[in-house]
């Protein structure tokens, strides 16, 4: 009786988990399907599902309008560059705050969390400013810094969470062996906490992926990235459903195959602990 | 050999350097639509003639228009062409925010050549793209709004749609061709928030009622008869025989309602024509009419006008290069290009008066109703009661897209069925008059 209790609750479970799942992956499919018709066909009502005419045109028209490489390439250099130039940044605070707190660190953190809540455009006239006046208009480099710059109270926190786990036990060991505060930080410290590392990286990566205000607000033609990509092919006075579909499709995929590869890591490192 | 080679260096980045220096390269910001779109694909045709390069940065119409905007109002030196519309254009010209193409009176080195000729503009255009008399942009395409309708279900319903309908007329009409069993909705028309989408809408409609946004001493008016008469009709009708979630519907959603089939009548932009009488996109294309939009007998339709246009912002380094491309882009030669290439009927449509009176776009189908449309609209006598305004579907001062795209809620909450006309009205009084205080109109 308990076995077969445990079985429907499992099976029950299986079937709520893949309907959530299936329910939030639905636009995206969608978007995808979208992709797949005529301009027609995307507009059709009642909706076509998955009984239309396949065609490819929606891609070679992208393809041959829009230069999607040179928007890719700025897309993987601006979130690489702002997570990576984040996380050195964000290292080194975060083991201030999680071994050497002081009494103002929990408002410290507080703080940070709390330069979430500005509206971006607040600040976009003087950031803009200051981009005309350092000449970082349309530029990668501006662009890094920004991004790194806005998810650095995500980063923060989230490697304050993984270092308070590490026992400082470890890290005094280390001292007393005749460790430097970088050989401390560098060799004993980041290894230990590599899966919180790791899923802070893919994270902050996804989030500085998909960024668009800034983006969009701060490029013209040589920086801008994906979401320029896209943000070219909407229009509220003409139907280009399939088109747009076919641009998100083709810069979502990346992030797709990314999420796909390093779900594993990305799963633990936001579910368990740093030592778990 | 260490010599040499540096030579060899020297010379072929100084050769790069001033290869670079020639090729100069424009960046122009614009809009997604057709139009557009067509013209980034002719665009190597004018850097063979030129020698110029054009680098676009193309974006939907609200995100390019807080984009130009941050960058026009910092002199951020971004772009070097901005499409913008018959709303910004005077304002921004008046700010001296952009760098006049044409003035009646002094011509410099920067004007637009004889060659040009800037008085094949349709006049409504230069009017509306002027301040003072200086023309600030020079349109790319221009627009106004009829009546696109079903002929074969007008037929069905018994009526015959005149040149210039009422409103009164509209409404029978669209009573008799609603048909719920078969999905067909008797009218589709803008009921989405936004001040260029369903504010657009009904600011234009309400003229024709008598309504205005603001009175001489810039007082809203949302408290007199005219406004309440505007919307009761429109939400009496909407209802009757419009389609179902109308409040969130816009240009889009009517064409897409429209080319399916399930519209009889849909007053929208003059460029949608060209899409509902496309076989490849509209299942009705053969089946559709045109009219200019309705009146009250008042004096005044309900059409709109609009323009997008090309300016140079004031301040870019490549004012020449800017001006080369306007000249190229909003010329005859260039309507001459796309017929050639794809039809008259793709030209870029209500900027050049030649356009119409060349008997090969005559023949368009939809060709004289949009002249006729574009030629009704007058932006500097847009109300029955005088106004202080300039515009037809906007009032043309800088506040009131803000205003609008408030006051624009209020009314979709109605069509929503979430509030009365009345508080709706009343919102709307108090929204304007608060703005324009704290704005130091009144």
């Amino acid at each position: 009786m308990a076995r077969a209790v445990t079985f429907n609750r499992k099976t029950g479970n299986t079937i709520l988990a893949w309907s959530i799942g299936l329910l939030i992956f639905f636009p995206i499919l969608w978007t995808i399907l979208t992709s797949f018709k005529t301009e027609g066909q995307a507009i059709a009502d009642p909706p076509l599902f998955l009984m239309f005419d396949w065609t490819l045109e929606n891609y070679a028209i992208v393809q041959e309008r829009s230069d999607y490489l040179r928007f890719l390439t700025n897309s993987i250099i601006i979130a690489g560059g702002s997570t990576l130039l984040g996380i050195v940044v964000a290292v080194p605070a975060a083991w201030s705050m999680a071994f050497v707190p002081s009494k103002r660190t929990k408002d410290i953190l507080l703080w940070m969390l709390s330069t979430k809540m500005l509206p971006a455009v607040g600040v976009l006239y003087p950031i803009y400013l200051i981009f005309i006046e350092l000449g970082l208009l349309d530029t990668k480099i501006g662009l890094v810094v920004v991004l790194m710059l806005i998810n650095l109270p995500i980063i923060v926190w989230m490697l304050y969470t993984y270092f308070r786990e590490i026992p400082s036990e470890i890290l005094e060991a280390a001292r007393m062996d005749g460790a430097s505060l970088r050989s401390e930080i560098l060799y004993v410290l980041t290894p230990m906490a590599i899966p919180g590392i790791a899923s802070t990286i893919l994270l902050n990566f996804i989030l500085a992926w998909n960024e668009a205000f800034w983006t969009l607000n701060l490029t013209a033609a040589k920086a801008a990235p994906l979401t320029a990509f896209i943000a070219s092919y909407s229009s509220p006075e003409g139907l280009f459903y399939a088109k747009l579909s076919a641009a998100s499709t083709m810069a979502i995929a990346p992030i797709l195959i990314l999420g796909w590869f390093s779900q594993k890591q990305l799963v633990r490192g936001l579910t368990f602990g740093a030592v778990k | 050999m260490i010599r040499k080679t540096s030579l060899g260096v020297a010379v072929a980045l100084s050769l790069a350097t001033s290869t670079a220096a020639l090729a100069e390269t424009i960046t122009i910001a614009t809009v997604n639509n057709g139009d557009m779109i067509r013209m980034q694909g002719y665009t190597d045709q004018f850097t063979q003639q030129t020698g110029i390069n054009v680098e676009w940065v193309t974006l939907e119409e609200n995100v390019l228009r807080q984009r130009v905007t941050t960058d026009i109002t910092t002199k951020g030196g971004a772009f070097d062409i901005m499409t913008i519309g018959m709303y910004e254009t005077p304002i921004w010209g008046a700010n001296g925010w952009l760098v006049p193409l044409h003035k009646n009176v002094n011509f410099n080195t920067n004007n637009l050549s004889d060659a040009y000729d800037v008085d094949d503009i349709l006049p409504a255009m230069r009017g509306g793209l002027s301040h003072d008399g200086t023309l600030y942009a020079a349109p790319f395409y221009g627009e106004s709004s009829m009546i696109m309708y079903r002929t074969d279900l007008m037929a069905k319903a018994g009526l015959k749609m005149p040149d210039a309908p009422t409103w009164d007329f509209i409404a029978k009409a669209a009573k008799a061709m609603t048909d719920r069993s078969n999905d067909i909705n008797g009218i589709c028309l803008r009921g989405k928030a936004g001040w260029g989408e369903g504010g657009a809408f009904i600011t234009a409609m309400s003229n024709s009622f008598g309504a205005r946004w603001f009175d001489m001493d810039w007082n809203a008016t949302f408290d007199q008869k005219p406004w309440a008469d505007t919307l009761n009709f429109f939400v009496g009708m909407m209802n009757e025989s419009g389609p179902k979630g109308y409040a969130t519907n816009g240009f889009n959603e009517n064409l897409s309602l429209f080319q399916q089939g399930k519209c009889g009548m849909w007053i929208d932009a003059t460029v949608a024509a060209s899409f509902v009488t496309n076989p490849k996109d509209s299942t009705v294309a053969d089946k559709v009419g045109f009219a200019l939009a309705p009146d009250t007998g008042l004096g005044k339709r309900s059409n709109w006008l609009w323009a997008w246009a090309l300016a140079i912002p004031a301040g870019t380094q490549k004012e020449k290069a800017a001006l080369q491309f306007i000249e190229w882009a909003t010329s005859k030669e260039y309507i001459e290009l796309v017929a050639a290439k794809e039809g008259w009927a793709n030209v870029p449509p209500g900027a050049r008066t030649s356009l119409y009176e060349n008997p090969n776009y005559t023949k368009v189908p939809f060709a004289q109703m949009t002249l006729d449309s574009i030629l009704s609209a007058d932006p500097n006598n847009s109300t029955v009661e005088p106004s202080p305004y300039v515009g037809i579907q906007f009032a043309a001062i800088p506040e009131f897209a803000g205003i609008a795209t408030q006051v624009s809620q209020e009314f979709s909450a109605v069509y929503a069925g979430q509030q009365s006309v009345e508080e709706a009205l009343a919102k709307a009084q108090d929204i304007t008059n608060e703005a324009m205080e704290a704005a130091g109109y009144r």
